[in-house]
């Protein structure tokens, strides 16, 4: 095998790792902004290591440089969505949860 | 060697990813039609539509799934909770007036219910078994049209064959497509002006996405446009995107000037319809069928019909978006 698949693979691992700690925190958190906290991060960096995983197994420059722009994209517009999100919550009068 | 003895088991993961993608289809259809709550209904089918999307993507259509992705999923989610938040504004105004004047509203369980239900079961089993029907009569093994239009697609003026066919060969179907558009905004128009608007504060966070995302979904809109020619892509893709912008516009608060509410606006909606039809017509006019085309220009044309109609699907996307026809003062 070679080096770059065998990165490919652990990056791809690693990426799925962060999906299903996001995964798991959505179901587990007690609220929605402890939800949108673990969700938003979890799979920022998921999709990170998985585009970083597949640039490295892509036939040009260009196709390396769209998988970029894909994460750029997701990263703008999840970190606006989740601060949306909190925000309607907040406005709709939902308490954060405190223990 | 190690490629080799990997295969059957990549046929099984992608067996098991087909098989948990079609039943997380088949339930959360089933779930967006039970759910008694309509917020959740919306998220489920937004949710079933970027999931189908992926299914068109295991099936090699990806043309097909960016269409569904954009529009199935992205515009027609909005649209249906732009619609949820008036019926929500609607049903407090309602509530409260009943409240005031103490009408009690009396459910009666009826006979008729229990026959609409039954006729309910009747519609459901007729289509079902034409469901069934359908798919046990299908013909085995046969290429289909894929041959032929694989043969002709030097003629067609582009190298996509999906293009090609929609374009080209059954450009009757989409120009109907346009024309349905068109008419379901003319009869969200014919219910009147636009409903009082919901109150918005953008604030600084959708203000500044607005300002990133704006100029790259045109560039986008445009480079879908363009690359429908010889890969995935074309008018639809590219204009629910541009409408996808239109309705990041609106939510920010933003209207289309009153200069521009009137003609300039109407021209652009019918702008897609009206090129399509006169490409179709001027060659009637030469002396060939209605929308065939000289293949010696029929990429230029194409391009110029896709142009128009990708143009008039955002604005039209947009505006159904608003709900409701905009004002304008006619000169007097």
């Amino acid at each position: 095998m070679l080096l770059s698949e065998f990165l490919t693979s652990v990056l791809l691992l690693a990426g799925a790792f962060f999906f299903l700690a996001g995964t798991v925190g959505l179901l587990r958190f007690p609220d929605v902004y402890t939800r949108l906290h673990a969700l938003t991060k979890a799979d920022n960096v998921g999709l990170g290591l998985m585009v970083l995983g597949l640039a490295l197994q892509a036939e040009s420059w260009a196709v390396a440089g769209k998988l970029l722009l894909i994460w750029l994209l997701v990263l703008l517009s999840s970190a606006s969505v989740a601060h949306l999100i909190a925000k309607a919550a907040r406005q709709k009068g939902i308490e954060p949860w405190k223990q | 060697m190690e490629a080799i003895s990997l295969l059957p088991l990549m046929t099984l993961l992608q067996l098991v990813f087909d098989t948990l993608l079609g039943f997380a289809l088949l339930w959360l259809a089933w779930r967006a039609l039970a759910s008694p709550e309509l917020f959740q209904a919306i998220v489920l089918f937004i949710a079933f539509g970027l999931l189908m999307a992926l299914a068109w993507v295991r099936l090699d259509a990806p043309d097909v799934a960016l269409a569904e992705a954009a529009i199935g999923a992205g515009l027609t989610g909005a649209l249906l909770l732009a619609t949820l938040a008036r019926l929500e504004v609607k049903n407090r105004a309602k509530s409260e007036l009943e409240k005031k004047h103490e009408v009690r509203v009396i459910t009666e369980k009826s006979k008729h219910q229990t026959f609409f239900f039954l006729l309910r079961m009747l519609l459901f089993m007729v289509v079902a078994t034409g469901l069934v029907y359908a798919v046990l009569t299908l013909p085995e093994n046969t290429s289909g049209l894929a041959m032929p239009v694989l043969e002709n697609l030097e003629s067609s003026g582009v190298s996509n064959p999906v293009t090609a066919v929609l374009l080209n060969y059954r450009g009757y179907d989409t120009l109907l497509e346009l024309s349905v558009l068109l008419l379901a905004l003319l009869g969200v128009w014919s219910f009147g002006g636009i409903p009082k608007p919901y109150r918005s504060f953008p604030g600084p966070v959708l203000n500044m996405l607005s300002r990133l995302l704006i100029p790259l979904l045109i560039m986008v809109a445009g480079y879908l446009l363009w690359v429908g020619a010889h890969a995935p892509g074309g008018a639809f893709q590219g204009g629910s995107v541009l409408g996808a912008a239109g309705v990041l516009l609106l939510l920010v608060g933003w209207r289309l000037g009153t200069r521009f509410v009137g003609l300039p606006l109407r021209i652009t909606l019918v702008f897609g319809v009206g090129i399509f039809v006169s490409a179709g017509v001027v060659f009637i006019l030469l002396g060939r069928q209605f929308l065939e085309y000289p293949p010696s220009f029929a990429g230029v044309l194409i391009l110029l019909i896709e142009a128009a109609a990708t143009l008039s699907i955002g604005i039209t996307l947009a505006a159904l978006f608003l709900g409701g026809r905009p004002e304008f003062r006619r000169h007097k």
